[in-house]
């Protein structure tokens, strides 16, 4: 298969996940949403890797994995913490930074 | 062999990533997340990418989806009662607006993109990539990236432990106990065979603290300093709460 057909994908795969982030009101799901879009760019930077085969690509799609792992390491502690408080899981209710 | 793969991985993909952002209940979205990583994983295959396949097996649908199951289980139940309630009318006229924008939105989105990869005229992305020859050591095996990952990007490697050191730092710090609202106060009504033991006057937090005259002053006070003996309850959480919020 060509490498058209991966990006392809991979962009389809970022769609998704973009229209998950902005639709969902869940910050879980949310969160499920952010890692979609992380692994649509994963993909296409192997491809890119694979395209020129140089492996830089796969060492920077492994960086952003553990980049990823901090970020929902952090968001399900912040989750974690809000539902003790008994604050509502709710994006649209969560609105104590906004000023 | 290699395109029939390719098209049942990218199937399961996308049906994976549709599932995640349609789903209603959150342990049905992780668990079509977790099918849309595997899947993934068979695209890297393909791509001549082994080590980063295992490890996003791994790491991903192994490690960080147990904590997003056991994160759900935890809190998930929250979501139907929340859409249940007396604002269901306006926030479900809201939620219509919100679905068409964004599907508006992620629309142009996709087609931009589709157009920057596929439009661009590069003969490279029509190629299936640059030569491949099998080997111990050949491109995306372990001993590959393991060389790259501790020569030449080494600083990054640091950097990226470092930043996972950072990150459960903070996830023990964000999701610790808290007396914020009162509900550990049956915790210190617990007596344990040290505090019969213990003469007093010795050995509790509150005493190293503030003194044992602040802890008399404060009146009856601690159930683990008089042995247990008078079991008042602590009123307000005026010491030890930490930083609550």
């Amino acid at each position: 298969m060509s490498i058209a057909w991966y990006l392809a994908v991979s962009a389809i795969v970022f769609c998704t996940g973009a229209f998950g982030v902005m639709v969902r009101r869940n910050p879980l799901v949310v969160l499920l949403c952010l890692e979609l879009m992380l692994n649509g760019a994963n993909l296409s930077l192997i491809a890119f890797s694979r395209m020129w085969g140089n492996g830089d690509g796969q060492v920077l799609a492994i960086i952003v994995m553990t980049v990823a792992a901090c970020e929902v390491c952090i968001g399900l502690g912040m989750i974690v913490a809000i539902h003790r408080r008994r604050l509502p899981i709710d994006v649209d209710e969560l609105r104590e930074l906004q000023g | 062999m290699s395109s029939l793969l390719f098209f049942i991985a990218a199937i399961g993909v996308i049906a994976g990533a549709i599932g995640v952002v349609t789903l209603s209940n959150p342990f049905y979205s992780v668990l079509a997340l977790v099918a849309h990583l595997l899947s993934l994983a068979v695209l890297f295959l393909l791509l001549r990418a082994e080590f980063v396949a295992a490890a996003q097996v791994v790491v991903y649908a192994g490690a960080v989806m147990v904590l997003y199951v056991f994160v759900v289980a935890y809190v998930g139940d929250e979501e139907q009662s929340l859409n249940g309630g007396l604002t269901r009318r306006p926030r479900a006229r809201s939620a219509d607006g919100r679905k068409l924008s964004g599907a508006v939105f992620a629309g142009a989105l996709l087609v931009e993109l589709l157009i920057a990869l596929l439009g661009s005229g590069l003969k490279a992305v029509e190629g299936n990539g640059a030569p491949y020859a099998p080997g111990p050591r050949a491109f995306g095996t372990p001993a590959y990236i393991g060389n790259l990952l501790l020569t030449r990007f080494l600083l990054v490697f640091e950097a990226a432990s470092l930043l996972l050191l950072i990150a459960a730092v903070g996830g023990v710090v964000l999701a610790r106990r808290r007396d914020g609202l009162n509900e550990e106060e049956h915790d210190r009504d617990r007596l344990t065979p040290l505090d019969i033991l213990r003469p007093h006057g010795t050995g509790t937090m509150v005493e190293g603290v503030e003194g044992l005259a602040l802890a008399h002053a404060r009146g009856t006070a601690d159930p683990e300093e008089d042995g247990g003996a008078s079991r008042a309850p602590v009123v307000g959480g005026t010491q030890a709460s930490g930083g609550g919020w």
